[in-house]
């Protein structure tokens, strides 16, 4: 991705002194926005480590004076807090394990089987995507309220396990990364089915797969709506939840510091995952704008 | 390939025993994500046509009630002010459209740090919304908000009551939602841009084509396929707004200025218990959507170009 920026630039052969002048102001704006853009998230670190005082004084600052580093393991001994956390990862585990595992075996049964109905299956399927989750959650809580479910966090791992058929769709445009003839070769040696997909579809798909699954955790992660309507017991609440229970309750006391340093921990792994794994993110969601 | 394929049909017949395997194995594959759209979407979709024509309140009988939820709907000043509301929201798709493009642009010349600058506009896109949103609760606070502190010292007047005020709470709405989605906006428009073959460029300057003409003729045809991916799901988004909302006025606003449909739909099912109410919103809410969807695939291709 990076390397087709810096070419397509340098393609343009010598360039004039006046679009000299022009990358050099477009550089200055860009890079002001660029800043705008992430001085908010700034702000909130700063904050975290604000005196009270400091936060609710009448004039603007940004560098906390005195620096106050308490709140990071203030919150961190809050039970709730790490509960939080726990029932977060609690979700995303099995989920990407489990609903990993029955994504991509569908996914290779679309992409390398013959089936018949196999298109009928895969569109019926992808109207799924298509159904807003505000039209099917009301009747989705009566359901697991029925099944007793919503003491416990079966609401949000249970769905996800059976696959994520917006994964699906997106490998199965990708599957020109297993050549069909290495699959055709493999089931005429009379290799089976699970073995082609254990041994050479997965290792094939790696990259994909696992950018996929990235891009799951931090839907996961991220999610508010579902954690907040199914999950009936405090005990349960996943970090999304917690931070803004803290939002309500702290802001009462006024201790924003307190509610920033929450703040700043639940973003914490979405943004750490998105720099180690950028260059994947970026190739795989602007793929999903080019191919439409 | 071609020998492969014209040898396909002559084993098929010849392996036929072997062709039943592999369809009973396919199913077996794909069984899991048919039952869990079966239980979790399908059924939960039947369900909720059927409640939405009741007064369930999650406990009670489904007792048919003359559509009378739908009746009622016409009425439900509420309902409409939330509608209203998520109308207005949208506003921030063309203006995050319009932004996303020029800047996705200007990141297409040679400029150095481009790979750091999408870094920094993408990352509001992956941030938990409840924490941004908390962030920008504080940000709009009238008193001690930062945005209202620079204000004041840039001018001297005290600045509006972002989120109470029953106009300014919809701008502060856009303007976070702006905020949020820019970067995702940038990064498909980038990878669009770096798909337009800069031959056509060199053509149209052998041709005497002036910059505004290559944006006109070449750019903006080739980026439209691009934009029209952006403006559906922005849409289908934009009409499901809720976290922000539910965050920074958790009491729907002055007035009930800032609710969005699934705000109130929430509130009506969750916090009231009038479920199947709920149901009958949110199958309105659907059919809007849908609506919205059908109409930009039909006139798609009065703007949008297709290459093939």
């Amino acid at each position: 991705m990076t390397a087709t920026i810096e070419k397509s630039g340098s393609q343009g052969g010598v360039m004039s002194r006046q679009s000299k002048v022009a990358n050099i102001v477009i550089t200055i704006l860009l890079w002001f926005g660029a800043i705008l853009m992430v001085f908010p998230l700034f702000y909130m670190v700063m904050m975290s480590f604000m005196t009270k005082n400091q936060i609710l004084s009448a004039y603007f600052s940004i560098i906390p004076y005195p620096w106050v580093f308490g709140k990071y393991q203030e919150v961190m001994q809050k039970g709730e807090f790490i509960s939080g956390i726990v029932n977060s990862f609690s979700v995303a585990i099995p989920v990407l394990l489990f609903g990993g595992f029955t994504s991509t075996l569908a996914t290779f049964a679309f992409s390398h089987m013959r089936f018949r109905g196999k298109n009928l299956i895969f569109m019926i399927l992808l109207s799924a995507i298509m159904m807003p989750f505000a039209a099917v959650m009301i009747p989705q809580y009566a359901l697991f309220s029925n099944l007793g479910w919503t003491n416990t966090l079966a609401p949000l791992i249970i769905p996800g396990c059976f696959g994520n058929i917006g994964m699906i769709f997106f490998l199965v445009q990708n599957k020109g990364a297993v050549p069909n003839s290495l699959v055709e070769a493999a089931k005429i040696d009379g290799c089976g089915y699970f073995r082609i997909y254990w041994k050479i579809f997965l290792p094939l798909m790696k990259g994909a797969v696992a950018t996929q699954l990235i891009l799951w955790f931090m839907g996961i992660w991220n999610d508010y709506l579902a954690p907040t309507i199914f999950l009936q017991n405090e005990n349960t609440w996943t970090l999304q939840v917690v931070i803004n229970s803290f939002n309500s309750y702290y802001s009462i006391q006024s201790d924003y510091a307190l509610i920033m340093a929450a703040s700043v921990i639940a973003l914490a792994p979405p943004i750490i995952l998105f720099f180690v794994f950028q260059k994947y993110i970026i190739e795989s969601i602007a793929i999903s704008g080019v191919k439409g | 390939m071609p020998a492969a394929a014209s040898q396909l049909p002559r084993k098929k017949r010849k392996i036929g025993k072997m062709a039943m395997k592999e369809e009973r194995t396919a199913y077996l594959f794909v069984l899991c994500p048919c039952i869990g759209f079966l239980i979790f979407t399908l059924g939960p979709i039947v369900f909720s046509v059927v409640a939405s024509c009741t007064d369930w309140t999650g406990i009670n009988d489904l007792t048919f009630n003359h559509f009378q939820n739908y009746i009622d709907l016409v009425s439900d000043e509420e309902f409409w002010k939330s509608l209203a509301n998520t109308a207005i929201y949208l506003i921030g798709i063309p203006i995050g459209m319009f932004l996303g493009l020029i800047l996705a642009m200007g990141m297409n010349r040679r400029i150095p740090g481009v790979r750091a600058m999408r870094t920094m506009y993408y990352i509001p896109v992956i941030s938990s919304v409840v924490a941004i949103s908390i962030l920008w609760a504080w940000i709009y606070n009238y008193d001690y908000g930062p945005l209202n502190l620079i204000i004041k010292a840039l001018t001297g007047q005290h600045g509006p009551a972002w989120l109470t005020d029953e106009a300014m709470v919809k701008v502060a709405m856009i303007l976070f939602m702006v905020w949020n989605g820019l970067g995702g906006t940038i990064i498909l428009d980038l990878a669009g841009l770096q798909n337009i073959p800069r031959v056509y460029y060199e053509a149209a300057e052998i041709d005497g084509a002036n910059g505004w003409q290559k944006f006109r003729y070449i750019t903006l045809p080739l980026i439209s396929p691009v934009s029209f991916y952006i403006l559906i799901t922005s849409l289908i988004g934009g009409m499901q707004v809720f976290v922000q909302v539910q965050v920074m006025v958790p009491d729907g606003g002055t007035n009930y200025s800032a609710a969005t449909v699934v705000f109130y739909l929430f509130q009506e099912s969750f916090k009231s218990g009038a479920m199947g109410y709920g149901c009958a919103i949110a199958w309105i809410l659907a059919i809007i959507i849908f609506i919205l969807t059908f109409v930009n695939f039909k006139f798609q291709d009065k703007w949008v170009n297709t290459m093939d």
